[in-house]
């Protein structure tokens, strides 16, 4: 039953992000960060995501019951890392809630760290997190890019293998 | 008592054996004092401290990689980088110090920033421009012509 209900959430974020790529695609992008994280390919990362794994369903659940989002998206993004096939160590997460009303920044994401905490302290490694109100969503639904892999978690796990 | 003791030698030894060996990493979560001293030294006084994963110079992490190009655009080249991948105690320390579960860290003036996330949303709202003046410390964007959105 939960991973029924997961799957419609990924789906309806699914064609969420495609009419939204559409419609960010067409429009020019406002003040973008020339950092140098453009040359991401999402699309293999969203097809990874629709295969939806245990880790993933609980976010999900976690995010769904602490904040009541009017949006909400978890983005399984451990393919775009040096991990096995199917791994769920890195994530993604858009959270549009009013919850986050009157909220710093920094209280938003420590509200996220906190409802996770169990999975941050286990299986997973990184947790990129956009915590919006609805109205800052509204004027604004993009999602910021992650920056591709630079190998720093294979170098991790060779330091905790070697002690 | 014979069964009492049957019970709690057991849990003795697995007690000991866990003393002996320490407990698993995960559920450490006390930060000693000697590494809490540690890293005050490490921010305070200091205007500017990124730690991360690898160097300046060569990130080993997309996430820190994106604080680095962003401290780069607004000029701010002289900070202290910390790089925790050379150094375990810190990189699973300064997750306890911060109460924040992941690295890039950043702080200014001894107070903690944010990670990656956060400083990319301030760069792209303008208000890094502001939280850097605070310290000091005038962002090279505003000084630097507007740059034209390259062609995709």
């Amino acid at each position: 039953m939960i991973s029924g209900r997961a799957t419609i959430i990924v789906r309806r974020a699914w064609a969420k992000q495609s009419a939204l790529r559409k419609v960010k695609d067409s429009v020019v992008p406002g003040p973008s960060p020339a950092i140098g994280i453009r040359t991401i390919h999402t699309s293999k990362t969203r097809t990874m995501a629709s295969e939806s794994g245990s880790i993933e369903s609980s976010i999900k659940d976690k995010l769904m019951q602490k904040f009541q989002p009017t949006h909400l998206e978890v983005i399984n993004e451990s393919s775009m890392h040096n991990v096995p096939r199917g791994s769920e160590t890195h994530f993604k997460v858009v959270v549009v809630s009013e919850a986050f009303d009157k909220e710093s920044l920094i209280k938003r994401h420590c509200l996220v760290n906190e409802v996770l905490k169990t999975e941050l302290e286990g299986p997973v490694h990184a947790l990129s997190i956009q915590a919006k109100t609805p109205s800052q969503w509204s004027s604004n639904a993009t999602v910021t890019k992650s920056p591709p892999c630079l190998g720093g978690m294979a170098r991790e796990q060779r330091d905790q293998q070697g002690t | 008592m014979s069964l009492f003791t049957q019970i709690i030698r057991p849990s003795t030894r697995l007690f000991r054996s866990f003393q002996a060996t320490g407990l698993p990493h995960c559920q450490l979560r006390l930060l000693s004092t000697e590494l809490k001293e540690r890293i005050d030294g490490l921010i305070q006084g200091k205007k500017v401290v990124v730690f991360m994963k690898g160097v300046p110079e060569e990130p080993q992490c997309g996430f820190s990689n994106a604080v680095v190009q962003i401290m780069r655009m607004h000029g701010v080249d002289n900070y202290e980088s910390h790089n925790v991948l050379e150094d375990k105690d810190l990189r699973e320390g300064i997750k306890e110090y911060s109460e924040w579960p992941t690295i890039p860290q950043i702080y200014m003036e001894g107070e903690f920033v944010g990670g990656c996330d956060i400083v990319i949303q301030m760069h792209q709202t303008g208000d890094l421009i502001d939280e850097l003046k605070k310290i000091g410390i005038r962002s090279a964007l505003l000084d630097a012509p507007k740059e034209e959105e390259p062609s995709k």
